[in-house]
């Protein structure tokens, strides 16, 4: 009896197993992303791997946590400089204050994005500190070293023009002296200034143009370059922290590697993947 | 032969029951709008029996029950087990080979002209975008004439706060400050020293060393009926700036702290008895004091920019204001 009650209980595992694996399977043969995914999150990394190397997965979470904010943000905030007459305040500032006093869950999001954008900047730094202690920037991940400054420099130019954006006092001063410290630039400098401005003077123009470069133009080129940063480490390998015993080849509790190489010294992840027999 | 990744046959294979089914929520649509009483309800019948057989032989594979796989349909005769494919590597070429010695083949040709024309095609959409991002910034834009009310409101030899807007249509942003002081005539002349309080370090808004009489502020309506604010003050210390400490004299000479220049000042007209502000410029250093005061007057800049000295060859062309 128990026999049978198995073999009817495990044919209707093997028909749910079916069905939860015919979409997947489905995905994968149109697509090729079950297994790229499984590729990615699956890959090899050195064993002596350690927290610090959280911190770039760290960054990007914080970078989705605005743009998933902003995103949010972006359905009510006005970026309108035009005075109401009866409020004799702006639209924009007005909208930012709707936002913070009177909307449900207001006051959370614009505050996960205004204190989120300092969390994504300090990781940024964070990230790009260990990536300089440990050496990680070295042959062959020197492209990824500068894809990464560029990052930084969107990222600060996010912060920049995301300021101007609540329209008030302070927003209009620090704006007015970031755009003179760029007008300053050797022989350039007033041009730029005068297309960050929309012109001569800092008005209703140079609003919507912060805007439109806050949410559309520089995420956009952030996005396309995380995928680019990711594509490399993924290409690379991470590598591994200085004091390794397993990259110098002296670490007599494991077995060394054929080649005797791991880490730091060898060429690239997916090279050392393809050495252990590919099996992964 | 086991088919290629890709080229699976399809199971199951092609039915009649999705049409069948298409065919019933046409038939609740229609309903909707010529007899939602009668008509949607039967479409609606149709949709739910032709779902469900759909449903049904769709998930036939996982149920376990037989399956009849349909070959795919491709053109050619079905493939001889006996023939081994050609691989594509081996084949007869879909173009043929260039001629010995031939310098342009017409591949080379499609293949530049394919090149050309994306590029031609992505300049028509791209260089007009990018010139309306970049030139509008650049137009010339002027600055409108400000009526700041009867000259006879600036007492001769006071210094007076002066708040005005640029364009009062778009408020606070356009809020700009001088401080003025009547100097009475030079050969018959009104004269007048007109300070805007724009730092020449970074553009913030200069404050006045010494008193602010705010209690004898005055409101005046200038003449296109925009709101101007008049405060008496005594800038004895000269004028000084909250942001990066710069320190300038009362007839805005820099005296200490990163600015690189004086304060910019209006040129002005009396129309009418009337004070009329002009054009800003910028100053490079002011001689003297008051109407016999010699200006080193130069076309307005940025805060920061130097106007004299060898610096001024990083700061060659200006945009047009």
């Amino acid at each position: 009896m128990a026999v049978t009650t198995r073999t009817r209980k495990s044919a209707r595992r093997r028909q749910l197993e079916a069905a939860i694996n015919y979409p997947i399977d489905w995905l994968e043969e149109r697509s090729g992303l079950i297994g790229g995914l499984r590729y990615f999150l699956f890959r090899k990394v050195p064993g002596d791997t350690n927290w610090f190397h959280t911190l770039g997965s760290a960054t990007l979470t914080a970078f989705l946590v605005q743009a998933l904010t902003g995103v949010i943000l972006a359905m009510y905030y006005q970026p309108d400089a035009t005075v109401n007459p009866a409020t004799g305040t702006s639209a924009a500032y007005g909208s930012i204050q709707h936002i913070t006093n009177d909307l449900t869950l207001g006051w959370l999001v614009r505050g996960m994005h205004k204190w989120g954008a300092s969390v994504f900047i300090i990781l940024l730094f964070f990230h790009m500190a260990r990536v300089f202690l440990f050496g990680a920037y070295k042959y062959p991940r020197e492209l990824n070293w500068i894809i990464g400054v560029i990052l930084l420099v969107f990222g600060m130019l996010e912060g920049f023009t995301g300021y101007l954006l609540p329209w008030d006092q302070t927003a209009y001063w620090a704006t007015v002296v970031g755009i003179n410290l760029n007008g300053t630039a050797p022989i350039l400098g007033p041009f730029l200034a005068d297309f960050l401005r929309g012109g001569a003077e800092i008005g209703g123009d140079t609003l919507s143009r912060f805007y439109s470069l806050h949410m559309l133009l520089l995420p956009g080129a952030i996005f396309a370059l995380i995928g680019l940063h990711l594509y490399l480490v993924i290409r690379l390998g991470v590598t591994s922290p200085p004091w390794s015993r397993e990259a110098a080849g002296t670490d007599w509790n494991e077995k060394p590697s054929e080649n005797g190489r791991s880490g730091l010294t060898q060429p690239s992840g997916r090279s050392a993947w393809r050495r252990n027999g590919g099996d992964a | 032969m086991e088919p290629q990744h890709g080229d699976r046959p399809h199971s199951p294979g092609p039915s009649v029951y999705p049409i069948g089914f298409a065919a019933g929520v046409a038939c609740i649509l229609v309903g909707l709008i010529i007899n939602p009483k009668l008509i949607a309800p039967i479409g609606a019948a149709i949709a739910i029996v032709f779902g469900f057989l759909w449903a049904r032989d769709a998930t036939k594979e996982f149920r376990g029950a037989p399956v009849h796989p349909v070959q795919p349909e491709r053109g050619g005769p079905p493939p001889s087990t006996d023939a081994a494919a050609v691989p594509a590597d081996q084949g007869e070429a879909a173009m043929p080979e260039p001629e010995p010695g031939e310098r342009f083949p017409r591949s080379k040709f499609l293949e530049f002209s394919t090149l050309g024309l994306g590029g031609v095609i992505g300049g028509l959409v791209t260089v007009p975008a990018l010139g309306f991002m970049v030139i509008p910034a650049y137009r010339k834009q002027g600055y409108p004439m400000v009526d700041l009310g009867p000259l006879t409101n600036f007492t001769e030899g006071k210094w007076f706060v002066t708040k005005f807007f640029m364009h009062p249509e778009t408020g606070d942003v356009s809020h700009r400050t001088a401080y003025i002081r009547n100097n009475g005539f030079l050969n018959g002349k009104p004269s007048l020293t007109i300070i805007s309080n724009r730092c020449a370090h970074l553009g913030c808004p200069v404050q006045p060393n010494g008193p602010v009489q705010d209690n004898q502020a005055k409101e005046i309506k200038g003449k296109n009926g925009q709101e101007i604010t008049m405060i008496p003050t005594i800038p004895a210390g000269g004028y000084g700036c909250p942001c990066h400490g710069g320190q300038y004299d009362s007839e805005g000479n820099r005296v200490s702290g990163p600015p690189v220049r004086a304060l910019d000042r209006y040129d002005f007209e009396v129309v009418d008895g009337r004070l009329v502000l002009g054009k800003p410029y910028s100053v490079a250093h002011v001689d003297g004091e008051g109407k016999n005061a010699r200006i080193h007057k130069y076309k307005l800049t940025g805060p920061g920019e130097h106007v004299d000295g060898w610096e001024q060859i990083f700061y060659p062309l200006q945009p047009p204001h």
